[in-house]
């Protein structure tokens, strides 16, 4: 077997040196009744060439969409991957190490980490961030607890433009601490009133996304300030970062807390994960935060170094009364994030941010001109909502079946709303072609006929 | 401060990289776009105006910028990294070659179910393979980490104990516990009360029964525990928990000590979450990404989160909302279904191992373990009888008097090439050093190890503190002051004051 | 006239008219190592003896203090928030944590004195 490097001769003068005759000699601590005579009911091992063929066929199920037309979004972003950062997080020394426990032997995580920590709080426009959560719906529940921490309140408010999977996670994750939940649900085309009318005294935070689940915008700034002059925090949730190269940034309309997903800078889709989640605060809720810091400091010599610090804040220290219960994070997906932003540059990062939007708006004209379809964003970054005539998840069926991922119908995440279930996301981002818009429009009209 | 010892600061290969903040032109960028169409704005006037403040680097840049740093690593890929209950095993790339295909690691989370059988048939069948390991019926798929499964796996128990109408109060946790284990209780609502340990490193039976009432929830073990040693009472432990209407849940951090060869169903075990990123090879990436499904019996399978994936008469389906559920799902841990990049590599290391292969591993870890033991026993001070299971405990007991800590020893340790094992955990013995050698270190490999730390050893009692206490010496950076870096914050790059400011 | 007393969780309160001053002792200080934080009471919180009252933190350790007596916070050392290295240099004077009231002066009686506590952390050290 491939993996073991111990022969059988290894293992006889081993087991000698221990000074045991047989390996059930070391199992000695496990009842006899519960130790298995031999293999479980599995394959026995196989060679490369075999895994690989059938994880070729398994592949082969499924529609990739790097062969069809894509249009899908709602909280997780196709873009193009330059070449050089998936062969940099496979490097060996970054894939294979363990988090940075001893740093003089991990200056490479922890410089990465620590341009990580900057990159994030610069685009969203924060004081401090930390070196990643799981991901955008796990980050967002953290921010509310945070919040429930700063303010020492208990009362949470969730925009009913928020993610329903973050909005279901916060909910979860909420309740077992005493904390109650007000959370609107969207209009029928997506809307909701205003958040600001249901902050009272007793609010912990308000949690907000930008641009919102149906893709809207929003200035932040009013609700910023109403949440400030009720003493509650306001919880910003951005589920694509790439709009952070385009669009006005949490942190400079007043955000306390920016909670997101990472996945479009450097990480694939890959069906749902692992993804990154973002968490970046101001510098004065610093000690609430969860999560992982580094931080600069000197070595011996008075070199620039970088180590984990403010540890007292996590489990492995503070156990029962730590900030929060994780440990292992997303390191090499940030990792990812980090190369891709380093690549994209700041004149890059604008371009791909501005290449999606006006991407996303040629193809809203487009739809909007196909009859049974209407756009029904005034705003949006590089998704949309559209009304169809028909119901949206058979219309998404159809497109499948010739070989087109459409869009996301809004009852694959609202089943229990009929009026919801004309409504389609539209994503497009820089790898949207042409030809790729034009097979949406054509298919579109055949199905809306 | 010593001045370096050349014009560079750069020794050979090691090379010094500045942040990439501090190099560039932002009018560069490694990525070459088409251009931006011409379109209306439909940003509502909130357009982000200003420099952003991000550096600007050519591909070549960006390639030296991080290859540098690279080498500034230690990784289980150059050599010996023994860090008790870490698992840190050989990686195959195998894995990653496959979570890279076509079809695979490109999919969206919301393509219709129609266009994604493959991938439900993976994590069916990742799912197949973890159950039938751990002989239990049933499994959470979505926890993205072993905290988050603990978290996960005690929200499970709590909901299946209010649906018997009393959620109870509090959950045992032996002092020796991963520190996640509280943390995780205490975001589940629960208080945390510890249990103590005997003389020989196990849970103290008596005392664990005198803390059971109808006020407990759960008890929380590792198993084996952070001692290396299997509870011998489990089969008790799980009577007397059961006895009071609690769960028992298993902290399955330790599973790669008896994969194959004992399942924790059998031991009455109602939930344990597993580290795929330990026991089934997925790389820790630095510090990230895991997963860690938690699998159920049968009494808390109706309660686990959604999604989960179903066989139906039409293919494979996603639960994703409690109507579609013939269970009562407590709620959502995570967005989406899951680590799916990290199942698809562990699916790939079990199928790689077989059931053969992976009986194999348990024992040649706890072979390796049991080599260091006794390898190291007469120079070391082991701080339980053997035999360990697959890592081995010391305290710093042979250190007496020498005037070198357990960290000196693991900084000689990283000069000599090693990584060094586990320092100050678990926390029920004095100076701790565990040691986990894992099934893919060669014999030679251990030999090496042995002799190494044995000649630490023998150079610390022969009074060569000082020697100790200024290592490493031969890393990039030397000891890094961790006092300063917390009294004084400095989390994020800024850029220098104007010049005006900082002229002296 | 001013008299200091000790507790066996290593805090020391030193009583001056109704105000006692509270801090950490020089053993608790070595013990902890390099102080890194120290987070403080609010003026106005109120304590029952043993109550959870600051927390003093190392690189590795976090440690709860706790209120030597029952009383309020009348202030608090701001000058930790930004030298804490105060802790390590002077724990029983400059490093001193937060002034309360004393309710209850009955509750100083059981505790030590600067010669019975250093008998008592003489005996933790053998």
């Amino acid at each position: 077997m491939r993996y073991l490097p111990l022969t059988d001769r290894d293992r006889r003068d081993m087991l000698a040196a221990i000074g045991v005759a047989g390996i059930d000699d070391l199992f000695r601590d496990v009842p006899p009744a519960v130790r298995l005579d031999g293999p479980v009911d599995l394959p026995p091992h196989q060679g490369e060439m075999a895994v690989e063929r059938a994880f070729a066929a398994w592949a082969g199920q499924n529609l990739s969409p790097g062969r069809a037309p894509s249009f899908l979004g709602a909280g997780a972003y196709r873009h193009h991957i330059p070449a050089i950062a998936d062969h940099l997080i496979q490097r060996g020394e970054f894939l294979t190490a363990y988090t940075p426990y001893q740093p003089e032997v991990s200056q490479g995580t922890l410089q990465y980490l620590f341009e990580f920590q900057t990159q994030v709080a610069l685009i969203t426009g924060m004081e401090v961030a930390n070196a990643s959560m799981y991901d955008g719906a796990t980050a967002t529940s953290e921010a509310v607890l945070m919040a429930g921490r700063v303010t020492r309140r208990n009362r949470v408010v969730l925009s009913a433009g928020l993610h329903p999977h973050y909005r279901e996670v916060a909910r979860t994750n909420l309740g077992y601490l005493g904390m109650e939940t007000v959370a609107p649900e969207p209009d029928d085309d997506g809307g909701e009133a205003d958040l600001a009318a249901l902050v009272d005294d007793a609010t912990a935070c308000v949690v907000v996304q930008n641009p919102d689940f149906f893709g809207r915008l929003h200035d932040l700034s009013a609700l910023a300030a109403a949440c400030q002059a009720a003493g509650a925090l306001l919880v910003c949730a951005v589920t694509e970062v790439v709009s952070l190269g385009a669009v006005k940034a949490p942190g400079d309309m007043g955000a306390d807390i920016v909670a997101a997903e990472g996945q479009s800078l450097g990480n694939g889709t890959g069906f749902g994960g692992p993804h990154v989640g973002l968490l970046a605060v101001r510098q004065k809720h610093l000690r609430q935060m969860p999560g992982r810091l580094v931080g600069e400091t000197a070595d011996a010599d008075g070199r620039r170094g970088y180590v984990l610090t403010l540890s007292t804040r996590e489990q492995h220290i503070r156990r029962e009364k730590a900030t929060s219960n994780i440990c292992t994070n997303s390191g090499l997906c940030a990792l990812a994030f980090n190369i891709h932003l380093t690549l994209l540059g700041e004149r890059g990062f604008r371009h791909l941010a501005a290449l999606n939007h006006a991407t996303a708006a040629g193809l809203a004209d487009r739809l909007a001109a196909v009859d049974g379809v209407t756009v029904l964003n005034d705003t949006f970054f590089n998704e949309f909502t559209v009304r169809l005539a028909k119901p949206a998840g058979a219309v998404v069926e159809a497109l499948a079946d010739r070989g087109i991922l459409g869009g996301v119908p809004v009852s694959r995440l609202y089943p229990d709303r009929p009026d919801l279930a004309d409504l389609m996301l539209v994503a497009a981002t820089e790898t949207v072609t042409e030809d790729d818009a034009d097979r949406l429009c054509a298919a579109l009209k055949e199905v809306l006929a | 401060m010593s001045a370096p010892e050349t014009f560079t600061g750069n020794r050979g290969l090691q090379l010094e990289e500045p942040l990439t903040f501090e190099t560039g032109d932002p009018a560069l960028s490694a990525v070459d776009l088409p251009p931006v169409p011409e379109a209306p704005d439909r940003l509502g006037g909130l357009a982000r105006e200003g420099e952003i403040g991000l550096p600007g680097l050519s591909e070549p840049q960006v390639m030296r910028h991080y290859l540098r740093l690279s080498q500034k690593n230690y990784a289980i890929d150059a050599g010996f990294y023994p860090l008790g209950s870490c698992t840190m095993k050989h990686n195959p790339r195998l894995n990653e070659k496959v979570a890279r295909l076509p079809g695979l690691g490109d999919l969206h989370p919301l393509q219709p179910v129609s266009t994604v059988q493959g991938a439900l048939a993976v994590m069916d069948a990742c799912a197949h393979w973890l159950k039938t390991l751990t002989g239990m019926p049933a499994v959470a798929m979505s926890p993205a980490a072993g905290a988050h499964g603990e978290l996960t796996g005690l929200m499970t128990i709590r909901a299946a104990l209010e649906a018997a109408g009393d959620a109870r109060a509090k959950v045992l946790v032996p002092e020796s516990a991963h520190g996640t284990n509280p943390a995780s209780a205490h975001f589940c609502g629960y208080g945390v009360e510890s249990i103590p340990a005997n003389d020989r490193g196990r849970v103290d039976l008596a005392a664990f029964k005198d803390k059971l009432g109808g006020d407990v929830a759960a008890v929380m073990l590792t198993n084996p525990n952070t001692c290396g040693l299997f509870e011998d009472e489990i089969l008790e432990i799980a009577e007397a928990i059961h006895g009071i209407g609690g769960y028992f849940y298993c902290d399955g951090a330790n599973f790669n000590a008896i994969v194959g060869r004992v399942r924790p169903g059998d031991l009455g075990i109602d939930c344990m979450h597993l580290n795929l990123h330990k026991t089934f090879s997925t790389p820790h990436g630095g510090g990230g990404p895991g997963s860690g499904p938690v699998v159920l019996s049968a009494p808390l399978a109706p309660f686990a989160p959604l999604p989960y994936v179903v066989h139906g008469p039409d293919g494979f389906r996603l639960v994703e909302h409690a109507a579609d559920s013939d269970g009562r799902p407590f709620g959502r841990v995570k967005g989406f279904h899951g680590q799916f990049g990290v199942f698809v590599r562990a699916l790939a290391y079990m199928m790689s191992m077989g059931s053969d292969g992976l009986r194999q591993v348990s024992e040649d870890a706890v072979l390796n373990a049991n080599y260091l033991l006794a390898g190291l026993k007469d120079d070391l001070s082991p701080s339980f009888d053997g035999p360990c299971m697959h890592e081995v405990l010391f305290d710093d007991h042979f250190l007496r008097n020498t005037g070198v800590s357990t960290l000196d020893m693991a900084k000689a340790l990283i000069d000599e090439g090693f990584h060094p094992m586990t320092m100050y955990f678990p926390l029920v013995v004095h100076g701790a050093l565990l040691m986990e050698p894992t099934e893919t270190e060669s014999k030679e490999t251990l030999d090496l190890f042995i002799a190494t730390v044995r000649d630490l050893a023998r150079r610390a009692k022969a009074g060569e503190a000082d020697s100790f206490h200024a290592a490493p010496r031969l890393t990039p950076r030397r000891r890094l002051d961790e006092t300063l870096a917390a009294r004084k914050p400095v989390l994020r790059w800024t850029p220098p004051a104007p010049a005006a400011d900082a002229a002296d | 006239m001013s008299d200091t007393y000790y507790t066996r969780d290593h805090e020391w309160i030193r009583v001056d008219g109704d105000i006692g001053t509270v801090g950490i002792s020089e053993y608790a200080q070595e013990q902890l190592g390099d102080v890194v934080f120290v987070e403080l009471p609010e003026p106005g919180k109120a304590f029952d003896q043993g109550d959870e009252a600051a927390v003093v933190e190392s690189v590795k350790a976090a440690s709860e203090i706790y209120a030597p007596i029952t009383g309020a916070v009348v202030e608090a050392n701001g000058d930790l928030d930004d030298d804490p290295s105060k802790v390590n240099a002077d724990a029983e004077g400059d490093g001193w944590f937060f002034r309360m009231t004393v309710a209850d002066p009955a509750e100083l009686e059981d505790m030590m004195d600067g010669n019975a506590y250093k008998a008592y952390v003489a005996e933790l050290d053998d």
